[in-house]
């Protein structure tokens, strides 16, 4: 797909890197390069992905310690020219500790380590990274995580619904999540954060391939 | 420079609901323990740093828990320090 490049982070803990790799690069036959944290050129990368995993450890809180990497700090000036960021899960975490993305993310209601697969509500079409040309449609991804629960104050919380900024809402809520969010954008919609992890849901043969609209939507300007 | 030390509590906010804490205190009930009314868990940090001063001190301690120690969407934190 031309010399389009997605740049897919690897901190010491993330375990979805690989994954996300193999959605793009043999699903979508776009390719990626994989990006050191301690890497701070992102010259030859036109989107980035952070994968889920537990970065550092999840030590201190989920994403806490990542978001002091060369490259998020190098991330900044990425997202403010418009190019696209996609957190999945750790990722969510990382965007949402180091302020691309309002809220936290916090221990599910049950304490459980969710690991299953759940019904979403497209809720949003701000960003084009899900296929909502229906009204309410509903897409199917796996979620695990331990520390998934969406929390905001009141405030954000107004602010993400007036501005329509709620990417995804589960259909039944597993994890305490405020508002049922599963996923959110930032307001210009080029980076978007979710729990639910789309690159396990890009071939028919592993359970689905509602992951993909997403992942392909990494290409748009 | 004058050696201090510093003890930071980071704790959820109030209105941040605590399951770990909620599952201790339900744990804590079935030990036999009477009369809990509540029960939320939090993190003690222990910092020994050097600085001209206290205010120094209170500003390099103020940044780590702004930026690092804690969450401020999520946590608040207090702090108590000792000159050693």
């Amino acid at each position: 797909m031309d010399n389009f490049t997605v740049g897919i982070v690897v901190f010491p803990g993330s375990n979805c890197d690989r994954d996300v790799s193999w959605a793009l690069e043999g699903c979508l036959d776009i390719r990626t390069k994989y990006l050191w944290h301690e890497s701070s050129d992102l010259s030859d990368v036109d989107a980035i992905v952070l994968p889920g995993g537990f970065s550092y450890g999840d030590y201190l809180r989920c994403g806490a310690i990542a978001r002091f990497s060369p490259l998020i700090n190098a991330l900044d000036d990425f997202v403010k020219s418009g190019k696209r960021v996609l957190g999945i899960c750790n990722g969510f975490q990382i965007l949402t500790e180091s302020g691309f993305l309002p809220g936290a993310l916090v221990a599910n209601k049950n304490l459980n380590f969710i690991c299953d697969d759940v019904e979403l509500d497209i809720v949003s079409s701000k960003g084009g990274w899900f296929n909502n040309r229906d009204e309410k449609q509903t897409i199917n991804l796996p979620i695990a995580h331990g520390e998934g629960r969406y929390h905001c104050d009141s405030d954000t919380l107004k602010k993400l619904v007036d501005n329509e900024l709620i990417a995804l809402k589960y259909k039944i809520n597993p994890n305490g999540s405020s508002f049922d969010i599963a996923g959110i954008t930032n307001e210009q919609g080029n980076v978007l954060g979710l729990m639910p992890h789309p690159e396990r849901a890009c071939d028919e043969a592993i359970g689905g391939t509602d992951g993909l609209f997403t992942l392909k939507s990494l290409i748009l300007k | 420079m004058d050696q201090f030390a510093v003890k930071v509590f980071v704790r959820l906010r109030p209105s941040v609901l605590d399951p770990a804490g909620e599952a201790t205190k339900s744990a804590s009930i079935k030990l036999g323990a009477e009369g809990i009314k509540s029960l939320r868990i939090g993190k003690m940090i222990e910092v020994k740093i050097e600085a001209n001063g206290e205010n120094e001190v209170r500003e390099k301690i103020d940044l780590l828990c702004v930026r690092l120690f804690a969450n401020t969407v999520i946590e608040d934190y207090e702090y108590s320090l000792e000159k050693l």
